[in-house]
């Protein structure tokens, strides 16, 4: 009888094996009629499945880039949708393009958590017809048509290392770093670029003496803003260019009697930072437009999908309220320069 | 009155599950159908369904082990770091890795036989040690360039399908598992242990060391899921599978393995591998975010502990009704 007992399992295990190749085995070449015509210039191809894919769902920052390419959908008539993990994890987003490029979807407008880990994926969508927009943060170049850049490394690092050299005043002093993940790809160029920007002469009192992770979750950002005071009693300034970073350690020293006597700057959004400034604990800090930037890569997406532009350098399209832009190298879109927010310009302001 | 066993059995359930989950998926959702659909499951499968081998055997002996993703974390890394170093024979690092997975398995197996102390404790250690030592290794770097051969070697389809040839070793190497847990001594004293450790010691079962060989022969599955790992992404980095021992766990439970050991078969563990990639690819491409995706996977893991409970006492319900009912009748005592 025991004998039988397991010959019913294996029997039912190479069932569930039969089913799983049976049905893969069906068709691999069936090719859907959905390959695009070539529409004629300059105007947008109506009901493009346009679908953003954040780092990470549940992300203010993300919730607000991808509202404003959901804006910019509407406009052109496209349908949109959003999708994503709730972990930053280097390989979560695999499944996610998977699913997107099985929708059908014509354009995956991504911002990814690993420059490689999502390539293959990335790539396999493309081969089945979808194109590819990254935006915020890039794969590599050979894995998308188009990179919507919100702003140049030099440009973030000129503004963050001028803001904290403002703040801190003529003395100087030691200044440390508050990051995201340290494999984030945009992060670590900033921090790159913020290293040059801080050899210049006019910044030779400014002395870097650390860089802490808090991984973009509010309470390990806390505890290692908490944690980098206790270790570096001199301390005279934080950058934290991280929207989720710079509000953790804002509400930190505007809770510590640190207040005032160490200055904090980064990126960040107005609607978080806003106590903050008029509380005194962050004199200025600086973002480009998350909104903005989502609402470029919208048009960009659906422009690319209706063959307006192909992503080769000088390609011009419109992005409807925001003008005109220009493709320029490497497939690369730009935004535009980085923009100061302090105590008296915050309150026109609500993302 | 086998065929009566198996169909009561959860592994039953299970399979069932898959089957209908499957068939109603492939008619309600665009694209399940589809044979890319299934390579995707597969493709996320693979690695969960590999630790998922030696998970099962050592849970039905009544232990855990948690530190297999950071196993897997740590191979990618110790990989990486090696590959950057100028080790560039893929078989060399191949055998690497999988004794790094064996010599990282020894120490769990080591800390839990030879000192007595429990597997949950060690591999909650072993979990954050390891992980930490990955960080040590390849700190926030990231290495990417192996080559393309290498990667598209990985997730190659066997042809004539779009499912991945990997699939072909893990199916192998369940065949193995499986003979070893339902068909050899060694199996039966698994069960044993898992049961009673003292009673299956007197026994004869050697049970420390059974449980110590258990434990490398994780190391050694996580470390070649680490290599898949490593070579599906073309990317090994220090946070690789992070959290991925919550998705064994949880396929080996739901599979119907007694978190208390004791009972459990290879078959339901992996239909439930199988079960939660169709429902949770399937509930995506379904347009379910991600959030409401965590709520039903939570509560699936809560009905894979119950469920197998609330079966095993209606079966042993019915048993003792049957049981019963055959006393009345004039009875044959067995001479053993």
């Amino acid at each position: 009888m025991r004998a039988g007992t397991k010959r019913v399992r294996f029997l039912a295990l190479a069932a569930v094996t039969a089913l799983a190749f049976g049905t893969a085995a069906c068709a691999e070449g069936s090719t859907d009629g959905n390959t695009t015509p070539a529409a004629s210039a300059g105007t947008i191809k109506s009901g493009l499945k346009i679908a953003f894919l954040p780092k990470q769902v549940n992300n203010p920052y993300f919730t607000i880039s991808d509202n404003g390419g959901k804006a910019a959908v509407a406009e052109f008539g496209g349908v949109y949708s959003e999708t994503g993990p709730s972990d930053t994890g280097a390989s979560a987003q695999v499944s996610y393009i998977n699913t997107l490029s099985q929708q059908k979807t014509d354009v995956i407008v991504v911002s990814a958590n690993d420059k490689n880990a999502i390539c293959g994926a990335l790539n396999e969508a493309r081969q089945a017809g979808a194109k590819v927009v990254t935006f915020d943060a890039d794969t590599m170049p050979s894995c998308r048509d188009l990179f919507i850049n919100q702003a140049t490394a030099e440009g973030i690092a000129k503004i963050q290392i001028k803001l904290i050299s403002e703040a801190v005043g003529a003395d100087g002093g030691e200044i440390a770093i508050l990051s995201a993940t340290a494999n984030a790809t945009n992060q670590n160029a900033w921090i790159e670029m913020m290293k040059t920007e801080l050899g210049k002469p006019e910044y030779s009192k400014l002395k870097l003496v650390d860089t802490v992770y808090g991984d973009d979750q509010d309470q390990k950002s806390f505890t290692e803003t908490q944690a980098l005071l206790a270790k570096h009693p001199n301390l005279k300034g934080i950058i934290s260019p991280t929207t989720v970073g710079v509000a953790a350690a804002a509400r930190y020293l505007s809770g510590s009697s640190y207040k005032g006597k160490v200055q904090l700057t980064g990126l960040g959004t107005p609607n978080q930072m806003r106590a903050f400034v008029k509380d005194g604990t962050c004199k200025a800090f600086a973002l480009w437009n998350p909104a903005d930037l989502g609402y470029l890569a919208a048009w960009a997406a659906a422009s690319l999908a209706s063959g307006i532009i192909s992503g080769k350098e000088g390609d011009k399209f419109k992005a409807g309220k925001l003008g005109e832009f220009t493709v320029g190298k490497d497939a690369t879109v730009l935004l535009g320069d980085p923009f100061t927010f302090n105590a008296s310009n915050i309150d026109q302001f609500n993302f | 009155m086998a065929r009566l066993r198996a169909v009561g059995s959860w592994d039953a359930v299970v399979v069932i599950a898959l089957v209908a989950v499957s068939i109603i998926g492939a008619l309600a959702i665009e694209g399940v159908g589809d044979p890319r659909f299934w390579r995707f499951v597969t493709l996320e499968a693979i690695p969960i369904a590999l630790i998922a081998l030696p998970m099962t055997l050592i849970v039905i002996t009544g232990e855990i082990d948690l530190s297999v993703a950071s196993v897997l974390g740590l191979t990618c890394t110790v990989m990486g770091q090696l590959w950057v170093s100028g080790v560039t024979s893929l078989p060399l690092l191949i055998a690497i890795s999988l004794l790094l997975g064996a010599a990282l398995g020894a120490v769990n197996g080591l800390f839990i036989t030879g000192f007595g102390l429990p597997s949950l404790a060690v591999t909650i250690g072993t979990l954050a040690l390891y992980r930490g030592l990955a960080y040590v290794v390849l700190g926030d770097r990231a290495v990417a360039n192996y080559p393309p051969e290498w990667t598209t070697a990985a997730i190659k389809p066997i042809p004539g399908t779009t499912i991945a040839w990997m699939i072909l070793v893990v199916a192998a190497l369940a065949v193995l598992f499986g003979l070893v847990l339902h068909a050899t001594p060694i199996g039966r004293g698994l069960y044993a242990m898992g049961n009673n450790a003292e009673a299956a010691h007197f026994a004869g079962v050697k049970v420390g060391l059974t449980k110590f060989w258990l434990f490398v022969a994780s190391g050694v599955m996580s470390a070649l899921a680490g290599l898949f790992w490593t070579l599906r992404f073309a990317s090994a980095r220090a946070d690789n599978g992070i959290g991925l021992e919550l998705a064994v766990v949880a396929a080996v439970l739901l599979g119907g393995v007694s978190i208390f050991g004791g009972r459990g078969a290879l078959l339901g563990v992996f239909a439930a591998v199988a079960l939660l990639g169709v429902m949770r690819n399937g509930l995506q491409l379904a347009y379910v975010p991600a959030n409401t995706l965590t709520v039903i996977t939570g509560s699936l893991l809560i009905a894979s502990v119950v469920g197998p409970n609330v079966v095993g006492v209606l079966r042993e319900r019915l048993r003792s009704r049957r049981r019963r009912r055959r006393s009345t009748a004039p009875t044959v005592t067995p001479t053993t």
